[in-house]
């Protein structure tokens, strides 16, 4: 009874929509509401593979995917040093603290997400926060065009998605065994041997779990490259909503949609498979 | 060295939150310049009625999303943990986590695509608003709930149930007595998290609204396209105000209990 109620709620919101998106990728744009006509119609099989043929040869969504893989990239990589730093210091930290301590790092994570892309915004745009701060202090004699660049786009998901990876980090540092540290200290490691030799590799589940827990949605990011990225920013997550709200081309939009998702499985599978072993 | 990296990294996430909210104090009509001490956008965000009807519409959304999202997070999380092998538990528990890793913009297109499709075959919904946003955030929500339940449930002492069954209680008197209240903090924090969610989301609601329907971040995100506007930093300055309440009242909470547990009455 509950499992047919959990398979209902999985097959319906789950299960339905990803499949629509995967035959959806098939259909024909045509126009009318809604402007498709979808590849299985009263007659059998009516799809195409005109949307696929496009996606699969136009530089322009090859550019895109690529582009949003180094995005993604650099952005899981930057959480990934700088989380790992934070969850140390918050694990080293006397226990009473601990729990204030997530709290400074979550506290900002709720003012609301694009609040804090607009006070990037702010902080970068010619007349900015920072510019107006260097030209006052004459360090710089023109603004230094900061907005609508890869460099903001990069900050703007670092600081959205750094609290990601700090908490699973946190989660498995918290819980190490200091007694291995030690030991390796005694024999002589010096820290950063212990850190390389015996913290980092006895994290690595953790590290490759935060480092997803930020990659797949920073791949897919639509919002921050769009205040962020300037008019011309055009990773694959924001080529899908173009496709979709400004072309109103909906099978390319899809076609585009799965692509990302079979990028996508190929680190997540490679992850289960360091998990299995 | 990782000390030095925790402020580092805890600057370089408050400071652009600081700056916002110390500028909503600013008379200057341009965002990010000071222009003297104000109320002034504070009172322009209370007169703001399309802001606030969209505040009152996204907490009312995300209210609903939270409790169908734990409702449904609670049944996938009890299968998931208390059902065993059972023909088909791969997919269920693949399915049932995949909310959790998709990118906003694949889910979002894909809830949509739902929604036409099933309008196109039933009639039903007739028009995208509120209600189809709150299906969305719900299909969203129940995965992180499904998560915590499980891990809960998992780490739970069968042999409570187990006695109170011998002892011959009803399975549901047993849920509601025993396994509930176990599992309670699992299920208000899956709430609180689906409802936070649903309040910052506007990938999926963007694709799943209609007309007269605008939530806050759908309403926001069309004003940060054209540019900035000092209310934003206004209702920043609100918004971590409620979240810094809500979190001394949540940290006041368990000092208390904290104390009451390590001091216990003397029994002198």
């Amino acid at each position: 009874m509950i499992r047919a109620l959990g398979w209902a709620a999985l097959l319906l919101l789950v299960a339905a929509p990803l499949l629509i998106v995967l035959g959806m990728g098939f259909g024909t744009s045509v126009p009318g509401v809604p402007p498709v006509r979808p590849p299985i119609g009263p007659q059998g099989w009516q799809g195409s593979l005109e949307s696929w043929a496009l996606v699969l040869s136009d530089p322009y969504y090859h550019a895109a995917l690529w582009r949003s893989l180094l995005l993604a990239l650099a952005t899981a990589g930057l959480c990934l040093v700088l989380g790992f730093g934070m969850a140390l210091g918050i694990a080293g930290a006397a226990p009473r603290a601990r729990l204030p301590l997530l709290g400074l790092l979550l506290l900002p994570f709720w003012t609301g997400f694009l609040l804090r892309i607009s006070a990037w915004m702010g902080l970068l745009r010619d007349s900015g926060w920072v510019n107006t701060l260097l030209l006052d202090l004459g360090l710089i004699t023109a603004p230094l065009r900061m907005l609508d660049t890869q460099g903001a786009m990069i900050l703007g998901m670092v600081h959205a998605y750094l609290p990601l990876a700090v908490l699973p980090l946190y989660a498995s540092l918290v819980k190490r065994d200091r007694a291995l540290e030690a030991a390796a200290a005694d024999l002589g490691a010096s820290r950063a041997r212990v850190l390389a030799d015996v913290i980092i590799p006895l994290a690595a589940p953790a590290l490759a779990a935060a480092f997803l827990l930020v990659f797949i949605p920073a791949a897919g990011e639509v919002v921050i490259p769009a205040l962020l990225g300037g008019p011309t920013a055009m990773p694959v997550g924001r080529a899908i909503w173009e496709e979709f709200f400004q072309t109103g081309d909906w099978p390319t939009a899809a076609a585009l949609a799965t692509l990302l998702l079979l990028l996508l499985l190929l680190p997540v599978a490679a992850f289960q498979r360091l998990a299995a072993r | 060295m990782s000390r030095l990296m925790l402020w580092a990294g805890l600057a370089f996430l408050w400071a652009p939150v600081i700056l916002m909210v110390a500028y909503a104090f600013s008379d200057s009509r341009t965002p990010y310049l000071w222009g003297g001490f104000s109320l002034r956008w504070f009172e322009a965000l209370w007169a703001n009625e399309r802001l606030l009807e969209a505040v009152w519409l996204s907490l009312r959304i995300a209210a609903a999303s939270a409790s169908l999202a734990t409702l449904l997070g609670l049944v996938l999380g009890w299968v998931l943990a208390r059902h065993g092998p059972f023909a088909g538990r791969a997919i269920f528990g693949a399915l049932a986590a995949a909310p959790l890793v998709l990118p906003e913009v694949v889910m979002g297109l894909a809830l949509l695509l739902l929604l036409v499709g099933l309008q196109a075959l039933t009639g039903w919904p007739a028009q995208r608003g509120a209600l189809t946003v709150w299906l969305a955030h719900s299909a969203l929500g129940m995965a992180f709930v499904a998560v915590l339940v499980q891990a809960r449930l998992a780490g739970l002492d069968r042999r409570l149930e187990e006695a109170a069954a011998d002892l011959g209680a009803h399975p549901l008197t047993i849920f509601r007595t025993i396994t509930l209240p176990l599992i309670m903090p699992s299920l208000g924090a899956g709430w609180a998290l689906a409802f936070m969610l649903s309040l910052d989301d506007v990938v999926l609601a963007s694709f799943t609204t209609g007309p007269g329907a605008t939530t806050l971040p759908v309403y926001l995100f069309s004003l940060l396209r054209r540019g900035l506007t000092p209310e934003a930093n206004a209702l920043a300055a609100v918004m971590l105000s409620g979240a810094g309440l809500m979190l001394l009242l949540v940290l006041g909470i368990l000092a208390l209990r904290r104390r009451r547990v390590e001091t216990p009455p003397s029994r002198e």
